[in-house]
């Protein structure tokens, strides 16, 4: 099969861009198309417009600002991979990348557009809800920022609004002493996630003062687990403990069945995977 | 329909064309250009045996449309060498048989141009790595890896 005609329009400037995006309520943006094309050579997605914004300049950054890093939404994911900025403030980004994608699609694939495709098994949602980071959204009639807890709506969906082009993601600098663990099992390395379990651990002595949980692959969007979280604030953080969030991720997800692995399994992954990530975490807190 | 003109350099040789904005790259370098070295399998991009160099990376051509590549320097499997003059990595594939049935050859070779160019010596593990996006349906990775660490050895000066 191939795509279904389209009309198709080259932003030179985010101005560019998101004029196109309000002139055309039927437009959607081409970012580096690693996902929206291959869904178009199946007709899963049939797009009447395209705004492509791989010409324009001035997206594709990572800098540091106001205590975090700021991602450039055209950033391609070979950029963030490869980024001494990213290993610093964000190592548990840099981490999730040994995971996202293979070479050919990092190299054309976007930090913002993987986002904004809002895949239930993508890698980066997960990150973003653990970090608490937070999207900068342009359209024609201004801007607006939004946390990543309420980005993410559902299969493919977030907050973002037809008009709207997501121009920058701003990821707090972790906290000195903050562990974190990424853990992932997926049909091949590079492939979506199976399951995948991202948290962050901050200690206080030898008890848990804080910790955030996000799974990837279990529900229609990544998802955090506020009751596994709280139920380890200020317990001792020993192996025991970890085995109990595991158990205690198992029931919180209601996961459904596909081609790569059922209900049961995926259950399991979380709970080995949660137990296993905050393990990594600890050993990293200093 | 509408059309987009575009100019793209394949293969050093200079081509202006004009494509429908839904034209992949890859049927335009097959179709329109009629190099059929690069191979089309999924179509989807999880086959990666249509991946090309644009501007020196590697790319799946059957997820990028051929306006996005206006104005891109583009290298396929016929930019690499001929039958007479081979290249390293070409002849690293005769000599290991890293060919079965030669469908995903093309996208291995490109993929591993890429690899070879930011690491002339490659360990096995590096090798799988940067092949974990390309599908042999053979089964023949192991000669593909042995393949591509002889080609480099004859591209570090090994005979």
């Amino acid at each position: 099969m191939k795509p279904a005609p389209f009309r198709y329009v080259r932003a030179r400037s985010v101005d560019d861009a998101v004029a196109a995006l309000a002139r055309d309520s039927e437009a959607k943006v081409l970012a580096g198309g690693q996902s929206l094309i291959a869904m178009m050579n199946v007709r899963a997605a049939k797009p009447d417009c395209l705004v492509d914004i791989n010409a324009l300049s001035g997206l594709d950054y990572i800098k540091v600002k106001d205590g975090g890093l700021a991602i450039g939404a055209l950033t391609r994911h070979e950029t963030v991979k490869r980024s001494a900025l990213v290993k610093e403030h964000c190592p548990l980004l840099a981490e999730a990348y040994e995971w996202i994608a293979h070479r050919a699609v990092r190299n054309r694939g976007t930090f913002g557009g993987n986002l904004c495709h809002a895949d239930p098994a993508s890698e980066n949602p997960a990150v973003a809800l653990v970090t608490e980071a937070s999207f900068v959204l342009k359209s024609a009639k201004g801007e607006r920022t939004v946390a990543a807890g309420d980005f993410f709506k559902g299969v493919y969906q977030t907050a973002a609004r037809q008009d709207e082009l997501l121009i920058e993601v701003r990821i707090p600098s972790r906290p000195k002493g903050q562990g974190w663990g990424f853990v992932e099992v997926s049909p091949r390395k590079g492939d979506f996630a199976m399951t995948a379990t991202v948290v962050t651990l901050e200690l206080a002595g030898s008890n848990v003062k804080a910790a955030k949980i996000a799974l990837t692959g279990v529900s229609d969007r990544a998802i955090r687990l506020p009751s596994v979280e709280a139920a380890l604030a200020g317990k001792p953080a020993t192996e025991d403990l970890f085995r109990a969030a595991g158990e205690a991720a198992r029931k919180a997800i209601n996961p459904s069945s596909d081609f790569h692995a059922d209900d049961a399994m995926r259950r399991d992954l979380a709970s080995t995977l949660t137990r296993r990530a905050l393990t990594a975490a600890k050993s990293r807190c200093a | 329909m509408n059309k987009e003109k575009i100019t793209v350099t394949v293969n050093g040789r200079k081509h202006e064309k004009e494509v429908e904005p839904r034209r992949l790259l890859s049927d335009f370098i097959r179709e329109d250009l009629r190099l059929t070295g690069t191979h089309v399998g999924c179509e989807h991009g999880v086959c990666g045996t249509c991946t090309v160099l644009v501007n020196g990376k590697s790319q799946r051509s059957c997820l990028t449309f051929a306006v996005m590549a206006d104005g891109a320097e583009i290298q396929t499997i016929e930019g690499l060498g001929t039958a007479e003059k081979m290249h390293p990595l070409q002849q690293g594939f005769w000599e290991k048989h890293g060919l079965q049935c030669g469908f995903c050859t093309p996208g291995m070779l490109m993929t591993a141009v890429e690899l070879l160019k930011e690491n002339p010596n490659p360990s096995v593990d590096e090798v799988r790595e940067a092949l974990s996006g390309n599908l042999c349906r053979c089964t023949g990775y192991q000669t593909i890896v042995e393949s591509i660490q002889r080609g480099a050895e004859i591209m570090r000066g090994g005979k």
